[in-house]
């Protein structure tokens, strides 16, 4: 989706300040933030795509105003109450009002640690080749779906040449809105900076990305 | 300092505190009402805070570019499957999956980010910064890095290209920093106190040897 989620190439977003010395967390409630989602992701009840569609489906200003924790706060809030574990009542009274959902599994301390280790991998099988190889030409499609897709603004319609085939993945254009993982190749496809930013870009500047198949033709 | 400075002061402090303390109450509220669910357990939450705290931070990363300026081999593996490499050493699992490492050279910078959310390599670096994940960085790494690396103080030669790596997918990348000049008798421990973390997302370079010139 065109949200506010995809900002490579916006301006006026100020500058970076880093910050020294900077602390793992500003204040406790982000580390309960951290926590509280990571735990609820371990229900297995959605899955990394349909969380960070949840995250970019925050109102544009809503988003570009919070902390990363807040976004992931904020979209917890959504993906709770869509899959019925906690209502927008008991969001409003801060206590439990009703049984709700009941999650595949509850993440208890002793297993944090493996659960950390293992991740999410997110490879899968195909039966097809890689349609494309190293060293050849593509253009990236040029489509504006409402619905989640990782092939940012700035890189559609654009030409480049396949760097590497990086394995076959879960589509999170798909899997995002519980269509299933249909997983497909994966490439990184590298651009040069004026023939994505045009007029005025860096002629030192390249950029990748790492494009799905199906966001690829042949060029 | 002055009791009207104190006073500036405290009231700068509650100004900000209103959003904070919004967001304190959402998360509590949320807390409470999944510890009540059972759906979750606060010991977890502790433990998860205190991995990130203490056990997953950038001393990680740091001890694989060591290993990697060390030995050849090892460099050569992190280049053909950094994965493997990286989890030799004890570092996998979440937001580290399927890792890539890129190394810097004279003639190429690397420079990581992730335009659409906030893809960052746990495993080896901890949690991201707050500038990683914020609007600045992301709109601009991708059109304007130069301007991006002054404002961190790093100033490249005209002629060393840049490349960005947008982590659009699930890669994860971790920039290899050139070895810098006069650290040839350092030991891993040592070299590894030379890597920044931000020298390992492009934002830097690694801090020069105390032989160096």
């Amino acid at each position: 989706m065109n949200g506010a989620q995809d900002l490579g190439g916006q301006h006026g977003m100020g500058p970076v300040a880093p910050e020294k010395d900077e602390p793992y967390f500003h204040a406790e409630w982000e580390k309960r933030a951290l926590g509280v989602t990571l735990s609820c992701g371990a229900f297995g009840a959605w899955t990394i795509d349909e969380s960070r569609h949840a995250r970019e489906s925050l109102p544009p200003a809503t988003y570009l105003s919070a902390s990363y924790y807040e976004i992931w706060t904020r979209a917890l809030e959504t993906l709770l109450k869509r899959h019925g574990f906690v209502s927008a009542a008991e969001l409003a009274a801060g206590q439990m009002l009703e049984r709700g959902a009941e999650p595949k599994r509850i993440l208890k301390a002793d297993m944090v640690p493996a659960v950390l280790a293992k991740g999410g991998p997110c490879d899968r099988p195909v039966s097809d080749p890689p349609a494309f190889t190293v060293g050849e030409q593509v253009r990236t499609k040029n489509f504006n779906p409402e619905t989640h897709t990782r092939l940012p603004r700035y890189a559609r319609a654009k030409t480049g040449i396949i760097e590497a085939v990086q394995g076959s993945f879960v589509f999170p254009d798909d899997n995002a809105h519980g269509k299933g993982e249909n997983p497909q190749w994966i490439y990184t496809v590298v651009f040069d900076g004026p023939e994505i930013w045009g007029e005025g870009a860096d002629p030192t500047l390249t950029v990748s990305i790492d494009a799905w198949e199906s966001y690829l033709e042949r060029a | 300092m002055t009791s009207h400075d104190h006073d500036h002061d405290h009231h700068d402090g509650h100004h900000h505190d209103n959003h904070f303390s919004d967001m304190q109450a959402r998360v509590k509220a949320l807390e409470t009402i999944l510890t009540q669910k059972g759906l979750i357990d606060p010991a977890a939450i502790d433990a998860i805070v205190e991995t990130y705290e203490t056990k997953i931070g950038p001393r990680n990363g740091a001890a694989v570019v060591a290993k990697a300026w060390s030995e050849p081999d090892f460099a050569d593996w992190l280049q053909r499957d950094a994965t493997a490499a990286i989890a030799s050493l004890g570092y996998m699992g979440r937001q580290g999956e399927h890792m890539r490492a890129v190394f810097n050279t004279p003639e190429t910078h690397n420079l990581i980010v992730c335009t659409l959310c906030s893809c960052y390599p746990w495993a080896v670096l901890g949690l991201p910064p707050v500038w990683y994940k914020a609007p600045p960085y992301r709109s601009r790494a991708v059109i304007d890095p130069r301007g991006v690396l002054a404002e961190f103080g790093l100033t490249l030669p005209d002629k060393q290209k840049i490349r960005v790596w947008d982590s659009t997918a699930e890669l994860r990348y971790i920039v290899i920093p050139e070895r810098p000049a006069g650290t040839d008798g350092l030991d891993q421990s040592a070299l590894a106190d030379l890597v920044t973390r931000d020298s390992m997302i492009g934002t830097g370079l690694a801090k020069a040897g105390a032989g160096a010139a």
